[in-house]
């Protein structure tokens, strides 16, 4: 198993989502759906150690990560609107995660390009993010969540503010990004379609509980 | 019949765009006659005269080097405190919320005083011991941090209300800790609020006069600023002069407020 859930119990004001179990293997994409305010946007955040855990563990490659800090967990996270780094370059933005581990030059620009051809914004990388459209930004967003190879990566509605043909080539980058990389990911959504083409694993978030969908067991 | 009658009944629109025109015109022409009026009764001879005088170029050369000092002190302190106020809930913030605008409430003189018993107190005299501060420069440049630093916590706090905080969450997984966060994307954004800030501290120092006088003096060629030159000339009967260094600080407030707009206005993307 990548990342395992072990009793998780999160507490955040009135919010309460108790005894979340869930294990994903390599290259597993779990989609989790679930009304407005359900939790799935803080069970994400939870995963990347953004909000605390009232009770329970998280392993990550057999690791105990529930109290470790966000920078140390090597899960990326892709939030809503992609919310670039918007005095950056797009090149900037994809590079970020390796200038802060201080890697060589080199070695940064081969994954920028690497992760540029990937998402096809090799074209953009010179420029800054605040003229990118909306594809073009969960793109980047994507790449710079992918930069340092995590092994879980985290998606936050990402779909959600596209029209139906940008929609429709994220599918694809999303499914080719799963492919190449191998990563396992955590993908937050409303719409039932999107899960359908995308999931390995469903799961829904209801009434404070975390549950399989089509009667499949959380584990 | 009864619909076109309700239709009817909405009325018009000129009083009310009549009655807020005027107050807003007759504020404007307001600060407009003052500074015509201002132009009105110098002449560039006057300004040439102002400007030979030795005491008036020392009060120019203290004021532009303490506004600046202050500035730069004050937005050294405003972004922390702003970026803490706007970023974290604590215990007793509203308190503290509260102490951070009494600058900007206080009267001027009541800052001064202040100011002149905090150093009469035992801490007070042991920092004397070290640096003169009361009566010298050093008072100067405290008097108008004490004002000018409230100012430019105030719109440093503004600046990162604006500023998304999920930006800094990102960075956080991406191997930073909170410093580097900050340090590499929250101050980035900020760069424009943090000279925003700075340029009203600047102005607000230059014009500050009440904590000045009282805690500093206005003695000439040692604590004199521009304020206490208008003050000193007009005491003397001088108007001439006193309207001409007025005219001065006009003229430097005006710029300042200039590249305030100016910044403003990229900021907003315009």
């Amino acid at each position: 198993m990548v990342i395992r859930l072990e009793g998780v119990c999160i507490r955040i004001g009135s919010f309460e989502l108790t005894d979340v179990e869930l294990a994903l293997d390599s290259g597993e994409y779990a989609v989790l759906m679930g009304r407005t305010g359900c939790g799935k946007t803080t069970l994400l955040e939870c995963l990347c150690g953004l909000k605390p855990l009232a009770s329970g563990k998280i392993l990550l490659d057999g690791r105990d990560i529930s109290h470790a800090r966000p920078g140390e967990r090597g899960i990326g996270y892709v939030p809503q609107e992609g919310v670039l780094f918007p005095t950056m370059s797009v090149r900037h933005n994809l590079s970020f995660a390796l200038d802060v581990q201080r890697r060589g030059a080199r070695e940064i620009d081969e994954r920028v390009r690497e992760l540029a051809d990937l998402l096809s914004v090799s074209h953009l990388l010179e420029r800054g993010v605040r003229g990118l459209s909306g594809g073009e930004r969960q793109r980047v967003a994507l790449g710079r969540a992918l930069a340092a190879r995590p092994s879980v990566l985290c998606l936050d509605e990402p779909l959600s503010a596209l029209d139906d043909q940008t929609r429709e080539e994220m599918i694809a980058v999303l499914e080719s990004v799963r492919e190449q990389t191998g990563v396992t990911a955590f993908h937050v959504t409303h719409n039932r379609a999107e899960a359908e083409r995308l999931a390995t694993r469903t799961f829904v978030i209801e009434g404070g509980t975390l549950t399989a969908a089509g009667g499949e067991s959380p584990r | 019949m009864e619909a076109v009658d309700r239709r009817a009944s909405v009325g018009s629109d000129v009083p009310f765009f009549a009655t807020f025109a005027t107050l807003s015109i007759a504020y404007v022409l307001l600060i407009v006659a003052l500074l015509a009026a201002d132009v009105s009764y110098t002449s560039f001879a006057d300004l040439l005269d102002a400007l030979e005088s030795e005491e008036i170029r020392y009060s120019i050369r203290l004021s532009f080097i303490s506004c600046t000092i202050t500035a730069i002190l004050s937005v050294w302190f405003a972004i922390p405190i702003g970026y803490l106020m706007s970023r974290y809930e604590f215990r007793g913030k509203a308190l503290v919320d509260g102490i951070l605008d009494i600058p900007i409430v206080l009267p001027p003189m009541v800052i001064g005083l202040s100011l002149l018993i905090l150093f009469q107190t035992a801490p007070g005299r042991a920092v004397e011991s070290v640096i003169p501060v009361t009566f010298h420069v050093p008072s100067v440049i405290l008097a108008q941090f004490s004002v000018a630093c409230a100012f430019a916590v105030r719109s440093m706090r503004i600046t990162f209300d604006q500023i998304d905080p999920r930006s800094e969450t990102v960075a956080l997984t991406l191997g930073c800790n909170r410093g580097m966060a900050f340090r590499r994307v929250a101050l980035p954004e900020a760069g424009r609020g943090v000279l925003s800030a700075g340029t009203l501290a600047w102005a607000r120092a230059l014009g500050e006069f009440g904590p000045i006088l009282v805690f500093s003096g206005a003695t000439r060629m040692r604590t004199e600023v521009l304020p206490s030159t208008v003050f000193l000339e007009l005491s003397v009967g001088n108007i001439e002069a006193a309207v001409a260094v007025s005219l001065l600080m006009v003229t430097a407030a005006v710029v300042v407020l200039v590249i305030t707009r100016l910044v403003g206005m990229r900021r907003r993307g315009w």
